[in-house]
C-alpha cells in the first residue's frame, strides 16, 4: 500500500487517488456511446439513469406537493373564513361550491374528498415517492460507490408506476360523484359503502387501484435500493462506512418491503367486500332503509391491516429526512455527525420498533383495552431513540464551524420541528391521555409537525445541498433564505395553534366547528391559521421559481466539491454521465464524517488511512 | 377582493425577491465567496438567536392566553370522576416535555449561533462520545419508565368494565349517519335484546319485542343522567364506524357496526354546577347569541354536548346531542315523564307480540277503569247511561269468534257478576249500515251469544243474562265516517235490574 508515502501530502487530488487505488470495472469497455441514452427519450422520458429516475420523482413529488396544498388552502379558506363567499371558486371546482342567498361555500362533500386526497397525495406521492424516490435513487448509487441501480430497469418500472398511479388518482378528481373522501386512512364500512358516501363509489375503486399501483412502484424501488446498498457498494465501503444517508434509505426500504404488502392485502380484502359479496370488514349493517346480508366480519381487522403499515409509513417517510439532514449538518457544520454508530443503532432501533406499535392509533376504536398496555410501552420506548438522534445533532452543531445556507438551515429546521412534534408523540402515545386527544386538532398538529412539516424541511435541505449534483448549478441563497424563514415562521404559525383547539377538545375533519357550543370558540384562530397556510404557500411557490430559475439560470458550479464533502457523490464530474465515474470506481478507504481531522477542513472517504490512524466509525 | 389583492401583493413580492437574489449573488461575486458567506453566517446566525427568543416568547405568552382550554386547566376540569386522573397524567407530560422543548430549543439555535462558521475558526474533531450517549439514552428511558406507568396505571383503572354486583345503570348509544339514538334500560334497569334486522322506521333501533326486557325501554331526545351515578355506555352503530365523544367527561370511544364497545364513567359534576364554575371566566362572560347581546351569557346556555370523533361522512361534523347531569331527584322526575318506546309506539300495532296479552299494569288499570264506569251506570237513571261498551273485546273478522285478549274485560264483568249478585244484564251485539243488513242481523246475534256462552262457561248463571243483537239500527254515531262506524260496531251490556 502506498499510504505512508500519500499521508505526508497536505492535499491530493480525489481524481488521481480514484485512478490509483479505484476498482477497474472495465466500464467504457461496456458502454461505448451509453445505449442506454442514445435519444430524447431514453435519456429524459424512459430513463434508466438513476440521476434523471431521481429528478423524475422529485418533480412529479413537486407537482403533487403543489396539489396537494393548492388543497389544503381551498379547505382552510373554508374553515377559517366559513362566512366568506367562495364563489370566486366556482370557475375551477364547479358544482363542489355551493351557493345559498349568494354565498358560494364548499360542498361538505368536496372538503371530505379535499381532506382525504390532501392527506393521501402527500403521505404517499410526496413525501414517500418524492422524498425517498428521489434521494433513494440519487444518493445511493452515488455514495456506495456504483455505477448506478442493480437493475436500472426496474428502477424504471418504479418510477412509470409511480406516475401511473398519479395519472390515476389525478384522474378521480374529475369524477361526477367525487374523488374518495372516506380519509386518506380510508377505514371500512365507509370506504367499501356507497351508500354511506358519493365518494365511495367510483372515487374509492380508482383510489384503491392507484394506491395498489403505488405499491408496486414502492416495492420495485425498494427491492432495488436494498440489492444496490448490500451487493454494490465499492471495493472498502464497508455496512460501517456507509454515510447515515445510506443507511436511512436501506432501513426505509427494508420497513417499506415488509409493511407495504399488508397494506396491499388489506385493499384486496375491502375490494372484496365491495365487489364479491365478502364479508371481511362488514358485519350487521343497516344503512339505506335496508339491512345488509353482511355478517362476522370486523372493521377494526381493518385498521390493524392498516396500520401494519400507516404506522412504519411514517417512519418511511421521516427516516430518509432524518439521514439527509445528519449529513447535511455534518458537512455543513464541518463536523463529523456526533455518534455516527448511536446513530445508526438509533435508526435501527426505530425501524424495529415501528413494527410493534401500531395499534397506538386505534386505542380508542374498540381494542381490548388490556392489549393497549403493549403498545403504549413500545411507542413511548420509541421516544429513546428519537432523543439520541436529536442530542446526536444538537452536539453537531456543538464546535462546529457552521456555514449558513439553505441547506443547513432546513437542516437546523428539520431538529425543531422533530423535536416539538416528537415531544407531543408522548401525549399522544400514551393511550391514558389519548382517550381525550384522540382525533381532536392536537393529533393534527402533532402529525403535521413531525411527520409533515419535518420531513418537508429534510427534503429542502436534500434538495439545496444536493442541488449542484442533480443539475450542476446552485440554486439561489437568497431566496433560499426567505423560503426557510418564511416556512419555519408560517409552519409553526400554522400548526402550533392547532394544540391548542385540540387540548380544547376540537376534533378533527370538522367542515364547520358552530354546531357544537364546544367547539366554536377558536373562529379567529381558525382565521389565523388560514391566512398562515396561504402565506406559507406563496414562500413554497417562491421556492419552484427558485428551483426551475436555477436549473436554467442557476450560478454554475465550477468544483466538483462545492461544500468540501467527503463522500463518493462529490468525486463525480461536475457533469456526469451516465455510470457516475469515468475510469475506475472508487475505493473506500475510511468512514465519511472525517471533518475537521488532524487540523484538515475535510478527508475524503477515498483518501487512504495514515499509518497508524483509527477509522473514525469506531 | 382582499382576498384576490394579497395573492397579487405576494406574487409582486415574489419577483421582487428573485431579483434581490440575483443582486447578492452578483456582490459575492465581487467581494468574493468566503468573505460573502462569513457574512451571511452571521446574519443567519443571530437570525436563528432572535428566532428562538420570539418563538420561545410567542409559545409561552399564546400558551398562556389559551391556557384556560387546555383540557384540566381553568375552568375546563374533568367532569367526570375518571376523568382528573387523565388531566394529571395530561399536566405531568406537558411539564416534562416543555422543560425538555425549551431547554433543546436553546441548545440548538445557540449552538447554531454561537459556531457559526468564521474563517478565523475551525470545527473540532469530535466524533463521539460514549458516556454522553449512555446518558442521553438513559435519562429519556427513565422519564418514558415513569409516564408509561403512570399512564398505565390511569389505563388500566380507566378502561377497566363494570364488574358483577356492582351498582350502575347500563345505557345504550347508538349511532348512525348522521345522528345518535340513545336507549335507556328503562325500569328493571337492562337493555334489551336487538338485532340490526328487525331495525325499520317503527323500530329505530332494531329492538326485539319479544325479549320482555325491551317493553320498558325508552329513547329520549336528550341525555340526562343523575350525578354521582355510575353509567355504562354500551356504544354501537347501524352503518359506519362512528366515535361515542363526550369531551368534557374525557369519554371517547369509537362506535363499530357488528362489535359493541363500552366505556363507564360516572358523571361528577351537574351541568348548574359546571355553568357556576365557568361564569367566573370572562371567555363565558359573552352574550351567547352575538344578535342579542342583551340576552343570557356563554354561561348561562353552556351545555354539555355529545360529538362524534370518527371520520363517518358528509354530516360527521353535525352529529350533536345534549347531555344533562342533574342532581337524583331531578332525574327522578325526568324519569316519570318518560314514556317508553314499546308502550308509546308499538304496544297494540302489528309489530306487538303480546298483542294477546294483558300485563299486570294493564289489568290494574283498566279493571279500575271499569269498576268506576260499572259504579257510575249502576248510580245512573236513565237507560243510555246504565249501558256499558265493552272497549276491548274484538271478534276474529268476519266472525263471531272471540279474539285472545277480550278475556281479561269479559272477566271484569265476571267478576263484577259476582259483586253485584242482584245485577241482571242484556248483551248487546251492534254493526254499522255497511254490507248486507241481514248478514249484519246475524252476526250481532251471533256475537252478542258469544260473549253470553264466554260468561256462562265462567260461572255466571244463563238466567241473570240475555243476548240480543241489533244489526246497524241502533247507532250512536254517523255512520257517513269511517271514525262514525267504528264507533257503531260495538259490543255492550245493559244493566236491566240490580
Amino acid at each position: 500500500m502506498a499510504t505512508s508515502t500519500l499521508s505526508n501530502q497536505a492535499t491530493y487530488d480525489e481524481d488521481v487517488l480514484i485512478q490509483e487505488l479505484g476498482y477497474d470495472d472495465h466500464f467504457h469497455e461496456h458502454h461505448h456511446g451509453d445505449k442506454f441514452q442514445s435519444n430524447f427519450i431514453t435519456t429524459y422520458i424512459f430513463s434508466q439513469d438513476h440521476k434523471m429516475i431521481a429528478k423524475q420523482f422529485l418533480i412529479t413529488g413537486m407537482f403533487w406537493a403543489i396539489i396537494g396544498s393548492l388543497m389544503s388552502l381551498v379547505f382552510r379558506l373554508q374553515l377559517g373564513f366559513p362566512e366568506e363567499s367562495l364563489l370566486w371558486l366556482k370557475p375551477f371546482l364547479g358544482k363542489w361550491i355551493v351557493v345559498s342567498n349568494g354565498i358560494g361555500s364548499l360542498s361538505q362533500e368536496f372538503y371530505y374528498a379535499l381532506v382525504t386526497m390532501h392527506g393521501t397525495i402527500l403521505v404517499f406521492f410526496v413525501l414517500t415517492a418524492g422524498l425517498s424516490g428521489t434521494f433513494s435513487n440519487l444518493l445511493i448509487p452515488l455514495q456506495v460507490g456504483a455505477r448506478d441501480m442493480a437493475s436500472p430497469m426496474l428502477n424504471m418500472f418504479s418510477y412509470w408506476f409511480f406516475f401511473l398511479a398519479g395519472v390515476v388518482m389525478f384522474l378521480s378528481l374529475f369524477l361526477s360523484t367525487g374523488p374518495f373522501s372516506g380519509g386518506w386512512t380510508a377505514y371500512p364500512p365507509l370506504s367499501i359503502l356507497p351508500q354511506a358516501s358519493s365518494g365511495s363509489g367510483a372515487g374509492m375503486t380508482l383510489w384503491a387501484l392507484s394506491l395498489v399501483l403505488f405499491v408496486v412502484s414502492v416495492l420495485l424501488g425498494g427491492i432495488n435500493y436494498i440489492t444496490t446498498v448490500l451487493n454494490l457498494r465499492t471495493k472498502g465501503m464497508t455496512m460501517w462506512r456507509l454515510p447515515l444517508t445510506i443507511w436511512a434509505f436501506f432501513v426505509t426500504a427494508i420497513i417499506g418491503l415488509l409493511s407495504f404488502p399488508v397494506l396491499v392485502s388489506a385493499f384486496l380484502l375491502v375490494i372484496f367486500d365491495r365487489s364479491f359479496g365478502t364479508s371481511f370488514f362488514l358485519s350487521e349493517i343497516f344503512i339505506g332503509g335496508q339491512a345488509l346480508e353482511n355478517v362476522g366480519g370486523s372493521p377494526v381487522l381493518y385498521q390493524h391491516l392498516f396500520w401494519f403499515l400507516g404506522h412504519p409509513e411514517v417512519y418511511i417517510i421521516i427516516l430518509p429526512a432524518m439521514g439527509l439532514v445528519s449529513e447535511v449538518l455534518a458537512v455543513q457544520s464541518r463536523k463529523p455527525i456526533f455518534g455516527y454508530k448511536a446513530m445508526v443503532f438509533s435508526i435501527l432501533a426505530i425501524a424495529f420498533l415501528s413494527f410493534i406499535v401500531w395499534a397506538h392509533h386505534m386505542f380508542m376504536s374498540g381494542v381490548n383495552p388490556f392489549i393497549s398496555n403493549f403498545f403504549v410501552i413500545f411507542t413511548l420506548i420509541i421516544a429513546v431513540p428519537s432523543a439520541v438522534k436529536v442530542f446526536n445533532w444538537i452536539s453537531t452543531l456543538y464546535k462546529g464551524n457552521i456555514r449558513f445556507n439553505g441547506a443547513s438551515l432546513f437542516a437546523i429546521g428539520f431538529v425543531s420541528m422533530f423535536i416539538s412534534g416528537g415531544l407531543t408523540g408522548i401525549f399522544l402515545g400514551n393511550s391514558a391521555i389519548d382517550i381525550q386527544l384522540h382525533d381532536t386538532y392536537f393529533v393534527v398538529a402533532h402529525f403535521h409537525i413531525v411527520m409533515g412539516v419535518a420531513a418537508f424541511f429534510g427534503m429542502f435541505a436534500g434538495i439545496y445541498h444536493w442541488f449542484p449534483k442533480m443539475y450542476s448549478r446552485f440554486m439561489n441563497e437568497t431566496m433560499a433564505k426567505i423560503h426557510f424563514w418564511g416556512t419555519m415562521i408560517g409552519a409553526y404559525a400554522i400548526f402550533w395553534p392547532m394544540h391548542y383547539t385540540g387540548m380544547a377538545g376540537v376534533p378533527r375533519r370538522y367542515y364547520a366547528f358552530d354546531t357544537f357550543e364546544t367547539f366554536r370558540h377558536f373562529a379567529e384562530l381558525n382565521q389565523f391559521i388560514t391566512v398562515a397556510a396561504i402565506i406559507t404557500f406563496f414562500f413554497q411557490v417562491l421556492f419552484v421559481v427558485n428551483f426551475f430559475y436555477s436549473i436554467w439560470y442557476g450560478k454554475k458550479m465550477t468544483t466538483k466539491n462545492p461544500w468540501g464533502a467527503t463522500t463518493l457523490e462529490w468525486t463525480t464530474p461536475i457533469h456526469a454521465g451516465h455510470g457516475n465515474w469515468e475510469g475506475n470506481i472508487p475505493a473506500v478507504q475510511r468512514w465519511p464524517y472525517d471533518y475537521g481531522k488532524h487540523g484538515r477542513e475535510f478527508i475524503s472517504q477515498v483518501e487512504p488511512m495514515a499509518e497508524g490512524e483509527r477509522d473514525g466509525g469506531h | 377582493m382582499t382576498v384576490l389583492l394579497g395573492l397579487l401583493i405576494v406574487l409582486l413580492v415574489v419577483v421582487i425577491v428573485v431579483q434581490i437574489g440575483k443582486v447578492s449573488e452578483l456582490s459575492a461575486k465581487i467581494r468574493g465567496e468566503e468573505e460573502m458567506q462569513e457574512v451571511i453566517n452571521k446574519k443567519q446566525a443571530m437570525w436563528s438567536l432572535l428566532f428562538m427568543i420570539v418563538f420561545l416568547l410567542a409559545v409561552s405568552v399564546s400558551g398562556a392566553h389559551y391556557n384556560n382550554w387546555y383540557l384540566g386547566f381553568g375552568p375546563h376540569a374533568s367532569a367526570s370522576e375518571h376523568g382528573g386522573s387523565i388531566d394529571s397524567a395530561f399536566k405531568i407530560t406537558l411539564y416534562a416535555t416543555g422543560i425538555v422543548f425549551v431547554i433543546t430549543h436553546i441548545l440548538l439555535f445557540y449552538f447554531a449561533y454561537k459556531y457559526r462558521g468564521s474563517r478565523s475558526r475551525k470545527a473540532t474533531y469530535v466524533p463521539h462520545d460514549n458516556k454522553l450517549e449512555i446518558v442521553w439514552t438513559a435519562a429519556p428511558a427513565l422519564v418514558m419508565a415513569f409516564l408509561v406507568i403512570n399512564g398505565l396505571d390511569t389505563w388500566n383503572e380507566v378502561m377497566a368494565d363494570v364488574k358483577p354486583g356492582e351498582d350502575y345503570m347500563e345505557i345504550e348509544a347508538v349511532a348512525e349517519q348522521f345522528g345518535w339514538t340513545i336507549r335507556y334500560p328503562g325500569e328493571d334497569n337492562v337493555l334489551g335484546e336487538r338485532n340490526y334486522k328487525l331495525i325499520s322506521g317503527d323500530n329505530p333501533v332494531g329492538q326485539n319485542w319479544k325479549d320482555e326486557k325491551n317493553l320498558d325501554d325508552f329513547m329520549p331526545t336528550e341525555i340526562v343522567l343523575p350525578v354521582g351515578k355510575r353509567i355504562r355506555v354500551r356504544i354501537t352503530s347501524k352503518d359506519v364506524l362512528h366515535n361515542f365523544y363526550l369531551p368534557h367527561f374525557r369519554v371517547k370511544m369509537d362506535a363499530v357496526p357488528g362489535m359493541p364497545t363500552y366505556f363507564v364513567f360516572t358523571p361528577k359534576t351537574t351541568t348548574e354546577a359546571y355553568r357556576e364554575v365557568l361564569s367566573d371566566y370572562k371567555e363565558y362572560q359573552a352574550p351567547s347569541d352575538p344578535a342579542d347581546p342583551a340576552g343570557p351569557q356563554l354561561w348561562e346556555t353552556f351545555e354539555y354536548e355529545l360529538a362524534c370523533a370518527e371520520l363517518c361522512g358528509t354530516g360527521h361534523f353535525s352529529m350533536k346531542k345534549i347531555v344533562k347531569i342533574v342532581p337524583e331527584d331531578e332525574y327522578k322526575a325526568w324519569l316519570e315523564k318518560q314514556q317508553s318506546y314499546y308502550y308509546s309506539q308499538i304496544r297494540g300495532s302489528e309489530y306487538d307480540p303480546f298483542s294477546d296479552v294483558w300485563f299486570e299494569s294493564e289489568i290494574k288499570e283498566r279493571r279500575t277503569t271499569f269498576k268506576g264506569n260499572l259504579a257510575e251506570a249502576l248510580t245512573a237513571t236513565t237507560p243510555d247511561k246504565k249501558t256499558l261498551r265493552f272497549e276491548y273485546v274484538r271478534f276474529e273478522t268476519g266472525s263471531e269468534k272471540l279474539t285472545p285478549v277480550s278475556q281479561y274485560e269479559l272477566g271484569f264483568l265476571v267478576d263484577a257478576m259476582k259483586d253485584n249478585p242482584g245485577m241482571t244484564i242484556e248483551l248487546a251485539g251492534h254493526t254499522d249500515n255497511t254490507g248486507d243488513a241481514a248478514a249484519n242481523q246475524t252476526i250481532s246475534e251471533a256475537r252478542a251469544k258469544t260473549v253470553y256462552d264466554f260468561l256462562v262457561e265462567k260461572g255466571v248463571a244463563p238466567g241473570r243474562m240475555r243476548a240480543a243483537g241489533y244489526g246497524p239500527n241502533r247507532p250512536v254515531d254517523t255512520n257517513d265516517t269511517p271514525e262514525g262506524r267504528a264507533k257503531n260496531r260495538r259490543t255492550e251490556f245493559r244493566i236491566l235490574t240490580q
